[in-house]
């Protein structure tokens, strides 16, 4: 059956607290950190983009794999932070990670949910046997408007999975999306921040489209949320995805361990496979993993996952605790030249 | 002295963040549970008149008169749009009242509409202070929570009115909100979670602030004749009153206290030759909890600078001596601009019917509503009967 044959993370070094961008604001930094269930969030280095985050997590994912990069036939790579707007991101992982010229590539975008787009679009080529492994890859380096409410929880990272039928770690048993024509959400060509729908980004966005997504495939394979022992959700902040899994009937342990977002702010399109990465790190034969996605605009993809012995045996070394415990705080003045928020910065010498 | 004028029929939405009703769906379900609570058909009705703040600003959408007849499908008639901020719906009832007393019209319906949340917040706050003085208010950052702490700070000066006894206006419109089944907060709040809201401007909290609401109401109006016909139990106006302030806070003779509520208050209780003890409870406009203190010292239900105290003592609880806001009011109910005026009045016509279910007030025999627009700029009340 078609699956996870290995994964890996990546997660930028430096750390920006709440506190301080509310320090610059004169906003109520505890008040925020309360009602939005976040702490402090990861700022990508004045050298990193989706490309680096895209690459090391590839990295990681075909060592842990240990499959030959030479027989992945697709690489797709869900941002909407690609550093180029036309020449793809793939083709320079692809570079990167030796697995040219004998295979295909492309760029997704479907806000946060395009890195659950990518691993979809895998499985059916894997499954046809067009291809014999698969790259999906969720990386940003999301952006906010300096001040508006985005900032406090923007962050950077990304995970990459390889989807095969050979030496799988976790069957996808089934996947399920819920989509909508949902404007919550949206930056236009020439935008340098996006834009968004307040209050209207909750009720009739996330969680319609998560529980939605997650009701169906539950329903279609005659499940029940204490049929699993994990849940993973998008995290654009930890209210959200605590009060859907409430909703859906979810405990908290079962959501806990992949709820990430109070350290390491909203990765976007990294968001659900850094969480889905995290729950892998622990999970063991026979553990059952339900895995919903969230994309602005708007969407979501569903995935029931059940861990095999393989997972046990080839544990993945570099987890996403030991990138979380890695870290350097810095403040405002660091993060806005760090994230180019700076105007008519002079060349380096 | 021409005949007198009876409300026959009310509707009214739910009121909320409703994400997938559009201004004209509001306004249109609103519009048809009343023609169908009047029992009356579409070519009975002689004219419409629409409340409605800024249909433009909020939705892209103006020349709403047309609109409006177009989508109730009585394209034809003759339809009027009437604006005085946030009392515009009150000041809709007043046009459509006048034009029964005047003798042009038999039947007329009288609706309200403000569809507020397809905009973002910060759009909604300038929109809002459309309703103030743009060159004296608003182009030099004053927005109405900052206008109406200055008042809040003044009465608190005066009359020494407490944070407390302010805060126990949102407790109690929260109450009262959770019996009401159209209500945005269906939930009560404490004391102390009003006192610890987030500051919105000092003193003023989040807790005292009515809400970005959308919502529409309507009631259908006719004369004495054509009330006695077509109903069992009219509710009868006996006021219908206005009055203008200056529109700039700034200007007032006092800033704790509403010169136009206070006139139109006195004018309202001539036309009904009625005194403030003769009211059996009132809908008042708080949109900011300060407000509805200064509207009850303004009505007469007790002294001025006493409000915060009666408030305080209980007495305008459901059970007390003068109910206020039974509805929940904006706090509680919700605040969609132009609808308010016309929800308050479906609110008194409901409990003058006696169908108030589990917030009516017994025995209520009348009622008053109390409709501001901006700062103060406007003040229109009504006074209803259920004899």
């Amino acid at each position: 059956m078609v699956g996870i044959v290995g994964y890996g993370v990546y997660l930028p070094i430096y750390r920006i607290k709440v506190e301080e961008i509310a320090r610059v604001w004169g906003t109520n930094g505890s008040r925020i950190s309360k009602s939005l269930f976040i702490y402090e969030k990861t700022v990508p280095s004045i050298d990193e983009d989706t490309v680096t985050i895209s690459v090391e997590a590839a990295r990681n994912a075909v060592e842990h794999s240990e499959v030959n990069p030479k027989e992945i036939g697709a690489i797709y790579v869900g941002s909407e932070s690609h550093p180029y707007v036309v020449k793809p991101t793939a083709t320079i992982v692809a570079a990167a990670i030796d697995a040219i010229e004998n295979l295909t590539a492309a760029d997704y975008e479907f806000a946060c949910k395009a890195g659950t787009a990518a691993i979809q679009t895998c499985m059916g080529l894997v499954e046809s046997d067009i291809i014999k492994y698969g790259l999906a890859i969720g990386a940003d380096t999301s952006q906010g408007k300096p001040g508006d409410a985005l900032e406090y929880t923007a962050s950077a990272g990304g995970a990459a999975f390889i989807i095969g039928k050979e030496g799988v770690i976790g069957e996808i048993k089934d996947t399920y999306s819920y989509t909508t024509d949902t404007p919550d959400f949206w930056r236009r060509e020439g935008r340098d921040f996006p834009s968004h729908g307040a209050r209207f980004t909750g009720k009739p966005a996330y969680f319609k489209h998560i529980i939605s997504a997650a009701r169906g495939i539950m329903e279609r394979n005659d499940m029940k949320p204490k049929d699993f022992d994990y849940l993973v959700l998008h995290q654009p902040n930890g209210k959200f995805p605590e009060t859907a899994a409430k909703t859906l009937g979810f405990t908290r342990e079962q959501l806990h361990n992949s709820l990430l977002v109070p350290y390491i702010g909203n990765t976007y399109s990294g968001s659900t496979l850094l969480g889905l990465a995290a729950t892998l790190d622990k999970a063991n034969g026979g553990d059952k993993i339900l895995v919903v996605s969230y994309g602005s605009g708007a969407g979501s993809d569903a995935f029931i996952i059940e861990v095999t012995k393989e997972n046990e045996k080839r544990r993945n070394k570099k987890t996403v605790k030991k990138y979380m415990e890695k870290r350097i705080y810095i403040d405002y003045s660091t993060y806005a030249k760090f994230k180019g928020k700076l105007k008519g910065v002079a060349l380096q010498k | 002295m021409s005949s007198r004028v009876a409300v026959i029929g009310i509707g009214i939405t739910e009121f909320g963040e409703l994400w997938d009703e559009s201004y004209r769906a509001l306004i249109t379900k609103a519009g048809t549970e009343a023609i169908n609570d009047a029992g009356i058909e579409g070519n009975e009705i002689d004219g419409l008149y629409i409340g409605s703040m800024s249909p433009g600003l909020f939705s892209g959408q103006e020349h709403v008169s047309s609109l409006v007849a177009d989508y109730s499908g009585l394209a034809g008639i003759p339809a009027t749009r009437v604006e005085a901020a946030c009392a515009s719906g009150g000041l809709a009832f007043r046009e459509a009242y006048i034009s029964l007393k005047s003798g042009l019209m038999d039947i007329v319906v009288a609706g309200g509409v403000e569809k507020m949340t397809d905009s973002p917040t910060s759009s909604v706050m300038i929109t809002l202070m459309g309703a103030g003085d743009q060159e004296w208010e608003a182009f030099k950052g004053a927005t109405f929570p900052a206008l109406y702490a200055l008042m809040a700070r003044r009465h608190m000066f005066e009359y020494g009115t407490t944070l407390e006894q302010i805060s126990e206006v949102a407790v109690k419109s929260h109450h009262n909100a959770t019996l009401n089944p159209n209500a945005q907060f269906k939930f009560n709040v404490t004391l102390k979670q009003v006192m610890n809201s987030p500051p919105v401007a000092e003193p003023l909290r989040l807790l005292h602030c009515s809400p970005i609401t959308d919502g529409a109401a309507a009631v259908v109006l006719a004369t004495e004749k054509k009330a006695k016909k077509l109903c069992e139990n009219p509710i009868w106006v006996e006021a219908s009153a206005i009055s203008t302030d200056t529109i700039a806070l700034h200007d007032r003779r006092s800033l704790s206290r509403m010169d136009a509520s206070i006139r139109a208050a006195k004018y309202a209780y001539e036309q009904a030759n009625l005194k403030p003890s003769d009211i059996d409870f009132a809908e008042v406009h708080d949109c900011f909890s300060i407000a509805e203190i200064m509207a009850i010292e303004s009505l007469g239900f007790c002294k001025p600078g006493e409000g915060g105290k009666l408030t305080e003592d209980g007495e305008t609880k459901l059970d007390g001596s003068i109910p206020i806001n039974p509805s929940g009011g904006l706090k509680g109910k919700g605040h969609p601009v132009g609808a308010t005026g016309i929800a308050q009045i479906v609110e008194v016509v409901e409990q003058l019917r006696g169908d108030a279910g589990k917030r009516q007030i017994d025995g209520a025999e009348i009622g008053l509503t109390h409709n501001i627009g901006g700062s103060g700029g406007t003040c229109v009340i009504h006074i209803f009967s259920n004899r």
